[in-house]
């Protein structure tokens, strides 16, 4: 189990995150929602010790993420696409964090053909597209076989193909007993992903719910997701989805 | 809810030679770094080799001449080590570096003992081609020197050392700045430019400036007197006290880096 407990980060003025506290269960997918801005990232970046927290910690499993012994074989990340030099192949990127964590280097090749890269694998990953890079970037997460998985954003720059591909990989990682925490902006990517829902926004939390119980208090989720968030969007279209043309033009509010 | 346990994870942790092994892969896999590495070497040989075939008389340093060219390889050294770090930081790869070694301070210490090692061994090659090179040409007539002869072997090994210690100095100077051309611009600008000055201006610290150092300290096999007017200037410091600055500049910049990459947010 992870456990997120009074987790607050401030960046100047700005409270990212404020006192978050909730739990990321195993054998189910759990999906973190919120609106950009929301606080999403900041979260995953300190569950993974990057970024450290002003109060409150992050214990996976019982233990701080600098106190595991071998932090690829326990937690598999994705932080966010491009988390590789343009200049050095998938392959060679994938076998210098295998390398770190004593992983032996056939798995390498393995998770390479488990994402689909197997014939890109000695190509510069600077050449790589937007999905590419994501495939990448899935393929270091499962490198060490982790029994956690935190997922920031995975269907960014992803096919419809690549989409579905995510989502069953995420439900059968899930199905075998692991925690995957998946974050997301994408409401009804998370309906048809998540069976648990952190909702976010402002960097507050809003709601720890199933997807049920989050659809059947409004007429969609997406309706009941945009009522929970509506205090907190940081920037906001014109509504009725109006370009913004010469007889009317559409501004921008901040309201948070 | 299904609670099956998936993975087992081995007994331990990951140790510093995992870490080194991960940056000795970093390291090799990256094209751009050999071609620096060799563009460095080849630079001080070519240096080398003019300096020796245009030597006049054989009463300066022949030694010194023939390792002219190792001041600006180090420039090389020292933006290889810088871009080492910061190059982490411009393509993202920081992230997947820490989550897999969150030990900050192992991590940066592993980086430069591999980085080190390999400047070590790149220096010593650049100093022993550029000696032998500027020995082989010189004019006839002017009596070469040997590495059996007074001072000469240490100018060769502590000038080759010198570059691995200008390199450690900028890696230590990335993990301070983080951003390439930033750090870039301290190394340079620093060590070149304003030391330079520093010493052009105040004789009493002319010494310690880390070029002046290599130039007149490390790289020569006799002690370089200021001329007549011994009263205003500062002799350059014994070789071995060159070193052991240059090695007190690394270690600083070192240990600045570390405490402060195990302290911000990456």
């Amino acid at each position: 189990m992870i456990e997120v407990r009074g987790l607050t980060k401030r960046y100047g003025r700005v409270l990212a995150v404020d006192a978050f506290s909730f739990d990321v269960r195993p054998g189910v997918v759990t999906g973190f929602l919120g609106p950009n801005g929301s606080g999403k990232s900041t979260t995953m970046r300190m569950m993974l010790g990057l970024d450290a927290p002003d109060r409150g910690a992050v214990r996976i499993a019982g233990r701080r993420y600098r106190e595991l012994g071998w932090p690829l074989r326990e937690v598999g990340a994705l932080l966010e696409t491009r988390a590789f030099h343009p200049g050095r192949s998938a392959r060679a990127h994938l076998a210098a964090l295998a390398a770190s964590n004593a992983i032996p280097f056939r798995r390498v090749d393995e998770v390479l053909g488990l994402v689909g890269l197997e014939s890109a694998a000695g190509r510069r990953t600077g050449k790589f597209s937007l999905g590419m890079a994501q495939r990448l970037g899935i393929a270091a997460a499962l490198l060490g076989d982790p029994g956690v998985l935190l997922l920031d954003e995975p269907v960014n720059g992803l096919d419809p193909e690549g989409i579905r591909w995510i989502r069953d990989l995420m439900k059968s990682l899930a199905a075998e007993g692991r925690m995957v925490f998946v974050s997301s902006h994408l409401i009804n990517e998370m309906a048809v992903t998540a069976d648990r829902l952190i909702v976010i926004g402002a960097g507050r939390l809003l709601a720890d719910t199933t997807v049920a119980e989050l659809s059947a208090r409004s007429a969609s989720l997406e309706d009941a997701f945009l009522e929970l968030t509506s205090g907190t969007v940081e920037y906001r279209g014109a509504p009725g989805g109006r370009p913004p043309g010469l007889a009317r033009r559409a501004t921008q509010g901040r309201t948070s | 809810m299904t609670s099956v346990c998936v993975t087992r994870v081995p007994r331990g942790h990951y140790r510093f030679w995992h870490v080194a092994r991960m940056e000795w892969i970093k390291f090799r896999t990256l094209r751009s770094t050999w071609w620096t590495i060799g563009i460095s070497v080849a630079g001080a040989v070519a240096i080398g080799v003019a300096v020796g075939r245009g030597t006049k008389s054989a009463s300066g340093d022949l030694t010194n001449n023939a390792l002219a060219g190792m001041v600006p390889g180090l420039l090389l050294a020292g933006v290889l080590g810088v871009l080492m770090m910061t190059s982490e930081y411009s393509s993202g790869t920081i992230r997947a570096t820490l989550g897999s070694v969150p030990g900050r301070r192992r991590l940066l210490a592993a980086k430069a003992a591999v980085f080190g090692a390999v400047t070590l061994a790149a220096g010593e090659v650049a100093a022993f081609a550029s000696f032998l090179a500027g020995r082989a040409t010189l004019p006839h007539g002017i009596p070469a020197p040997a590495l059996g002869q007074p001072g000469v072997l240490r100018a060769v090994v502590l000038s080759g050392a010198s570059f691995c210690l200008i390199g450690l100095l900028g890696l230590g100077l990335g993990a301070i700045i983080r951003h390439s051309p930033a750090a870039i611009g301290v190394l340079v600008g620093g060590v070149y430019v304003v030391a330079q000055v520093i010493g052009a201006v105040a004789h009493g610290v002319r010494a310690y400036m880390p070029i002046l150092i290599v130039g007149n300290s490390i790289s020569t096999t006799k002690p370089l007197s200021c001329g007549g007017s011994a009263g205003q200037c500062q002799q350059p410091l014994p070789a071995w006290t060159g070193l052991g600055m240059l090695c007190l500049y690394a270690v600083a910049a070192l240990a600045v880096g570390g405490w402060l990459l195990s302290r911000r947010d990456a």
